[in-house]
């Protein structure tokens, strides 16, 4: 007993130090002024045109690159379940090796690409088409977010999908059902799961990014990210920086909850 | 031999069936005719191609050639979900997100019968399988046999012409297995439908069937009645795969007299010609231990154990170690003699290669 409790303690210091404290850090910077007495006020700057502009602009950007990212990984890994183990897994590495290389430098790719006088103008001007460099544009934003955060809609699919038996799938064939009914009727029901943990671990970190749209965005397009960035980097003011923080991190609970409750629909009926 | 053409129509025809994967060929020219309210059961051991038969039945796997004909019609190329047929899968495969009633329900409402057909049908398919007041429970909170159970009222509430099971009570354990298969044949019996059963459980298959295809290898080894199967078997296979038996090599001395272990034996079977080396198969409770001067074959008991019905003995003879099953006990080191009735002892052609012992059997 006493045992199992010691090999937590790392754990819980860990947890202790990186976790709460910050959280209380945020929480008291949040709520309080330069001078150090209480306000809601750096709660309340949200509703200023700029921030709920960012910050709506964010929740737009983030749904949307969800819903690119939903429509293209789960055909995807629907045709990799019906290959075989080896082929499909193959195929996942491929989506998965842009992982390994650093996040940033991923994005800078895609910025010398895509800027005016990148590979694609030279390319597009080799054979005479021009070329309006998408950069400082939403699509810019859209496509580093569905590029850098795709595997991670991938990978829960994948791995929902195969793993479903194969025979409750043949039963639904069997028992009349056409491809397309038992894709809804059974297939899209069971894969529900991984489509929650996919959406959570799409929608959060591109709904908090601030380097996609700095980079691609061309400082042309604020989001909820960058303002805190700036907050805390530039203005030099953590406190109103913390307020922010504490706002978006409520949108985040909010969807969470919103998306469990669906998984909970679908979790505590399937298992 | 010869099954198809003594009975009425058959309802199931597979015609020259053939199907490998990766190179490798599962079943080789394959011919079965099914008929109407039969229990049939494919019987071999694992990889001997009886469950990809089964699952090209019903539309699972598509054979490289070869037709198979259901009521007069050629559904080779039909998908599952147009084949008038209803699958039992080896481990149930429920619908885990749907209750038991929505999982009955499911084939019916795809079919979109009227709600109160379907209610009626689900009351009727539960009562069926002795499973009322389940209705609104989910599968995973029912036992291994009462999941099967849902599974076979989840097919039969479809009123398919044949039923397809395949390993049905494999997950089961021995106490179930044996309620569930009495349940089986009351089922076949009082739905009056046709019932094609996969299995490599020889115990189960003599239980239940009207006929038992034996298959090995992708091919058919044998194919009849029960009894047929068990007290003669056409192979060494047969004769091993069903049951315990001593399957001696001997010769075939003239009709009706073969020589196993040096002896002389009557035996019924006549046509093999004369000095013909063939494989004889004596089950053991058909050898009967006498008295040491009785008979010319003599030999010692040298193992015993007992197994409740019978006693289990093993008798060292003319150079065979023979299986004995007797309720009589004769003690280690008994010198005894053999006798066997003359129609107790099987002869079977030897096979000359490993191609002939898997001989198709030809219509």
């Amino acid at each position: 007993m006493n045992k199992k409790k010691w090999l937590s303690t790392p754990y819980l210091i860990w947890m202790i130090a990186f976790t709460v404290i910050p959280l209380l850090l945020i929480g008291y910077y949040g709520f309080t002024t330069r001078d150090g007495s209480f306000t809601i006020q750096n709660i309340t700057a949200i509703f200023s045109p700029a921030h709920s502009k960012a910050l709506l602009k964010s929740l737009y950007l983030s749904l949307l690159c969800t819903v690119v990212c939903l429509l293209l990984a789960y055909p995807l890994a629907l045709i990799l379940k019906n290959k075989n183990v080896g082929q499909g897994g193959f195929v996942i590495m491929i989506f998965i090796l842009p992982m390994w290389m650093n996040f940033l430098l991923r994005t800078y790719a895609w910025l010398n690409l895509l800027d005016d006088g990148g590979i694609i103008e030279r390319i597009f001007s080799l054979v005479n088409i021009p070329y309006q460099s998408i950069i400082g544009t939403d699509a810019a934003i859209i496509l580093g977010m569905v590029y850098n955060f795709l595997p991670f809609m991938i990978l829960p699919l994948f791995n929902v999908l195969t793993k479903m038996d194969e025979n409750v799938i043949n039963a639904a064939s069997d028992l009349g059902a056409n491809s397309f009914q038992t894709f809804i009727k059974i297939i899209l029901p069971l894969s529900l799961p991984g489509i929650v943990s996919g959406i959570t671990m799409v929608f959060v970190p591109s709904l908090t990014t601030f380097v996609i749209s700095d980079l691609l965005g061309a400082r042309k397009i604020m989001l909820i990210g960058n303002i805190i960035e700036q907050e805390f980097s530039i203005a030099d003011n953590r406190h109103l920086g913390s307020g922010l923080s504490l706002v978006l991190m409520i949108f985040i609970l909010a969807s969470m909850a919103l998306i469990n409750r669906y998984d909970k629909n679908g979790e505590g009926n399937a298992f | 031999m010869g099954i198809g053409e003594t009975m009425k129509t058959p309802l199931i025809d597979l015609v020259n069936i053939s199907k490998s994967y990766d190179g490798q060929l599962i079943i080789d020219d394959l011919n079965l005719s099914i008929r109407e309210n039969e229990f049939v059961t494919l019987l071999g051991p694992s990889g001997c191609g009886k469950t990809t038969t089964l699952r090209m039945i019903g539309g699972f796997e598509h054979p490289d050639t070869g037709k198979i004909i259901f009521d007069g019609q050629d559904i080779t190329s039909l998908p599952a979900y147009k084949r008038q047929l209803n699958t039992v899968f080896q481990k149930y495969a429920l619908f885990p997100h749907m209750t038991i009633s929505e999982n009955i329900a499911f084939g019916l409402k795809i079919k979109g019968k009227s709600k109160t057909y379907i209610n009626d049908k689900i009351k009727y398919a539960l009562n069926l399988v002795n499973l009322k007041g389940y209705e609104n429970r989910m599968p995973d909170r029912l036992s291994g046999g009462q999941q099967q159970r849902i599974a076979i009222a989840r097919a039969i509430v479809n009123e398919p012409k044949v039923l397809l099971l395949d390993e049905p009570l494999g997950a089961l354990d021995l106490k179930l297995r044996q309620d569930m298969q009495y349940e089986l044949i009351r089922l076949k019996n009082e739905l009056g439908i046709t019932f094609i059963y996969v299995t490599h459980d020889q115990e189960e298959a003599l239980t239940m069937s009207d006929t038992i295809v034996v298959m090995n290898q992708g091919y058919i080894q044998q194919m009849g009645s029960p009894e047929t199967i068990y007290n003669e078997p056409e192979n060494a296979f047969v004769a091993d795969f069903i049951g315990e038996s001593n399957i001696i090599g001997g010769t075939m001395l003239e009709d009706k007299l073969v020589e196993i272990c040096g002896t002389k034996f009557a035996c019924v079977d006549t046509g093999f010609g004369k000095n013909k080396p063939v494989d004889v198969v004596i089950r053991p409770e058909d050898v009967e231990l006498k008295p040491e001067d009785t008979n010319p074959l003599k030999g010692v008991v040298t193992h015993l154990i007992f197994k409740g019905v019978h006693y289990e003995m093993e008798v060292q003879a003319g150079g065979f170690e023979w299986l004995v099953h007797s309720t009589q006990m004769f003690p280690i080191g008994t010198k005894v003699s053999i006798y066997v009735d003359p129609f107790n002892i099987q002869i079977m052609n030897k096979p000359e290669s490993e191609d002939e012992e898997a001989v198709g059997i030809d219509e």
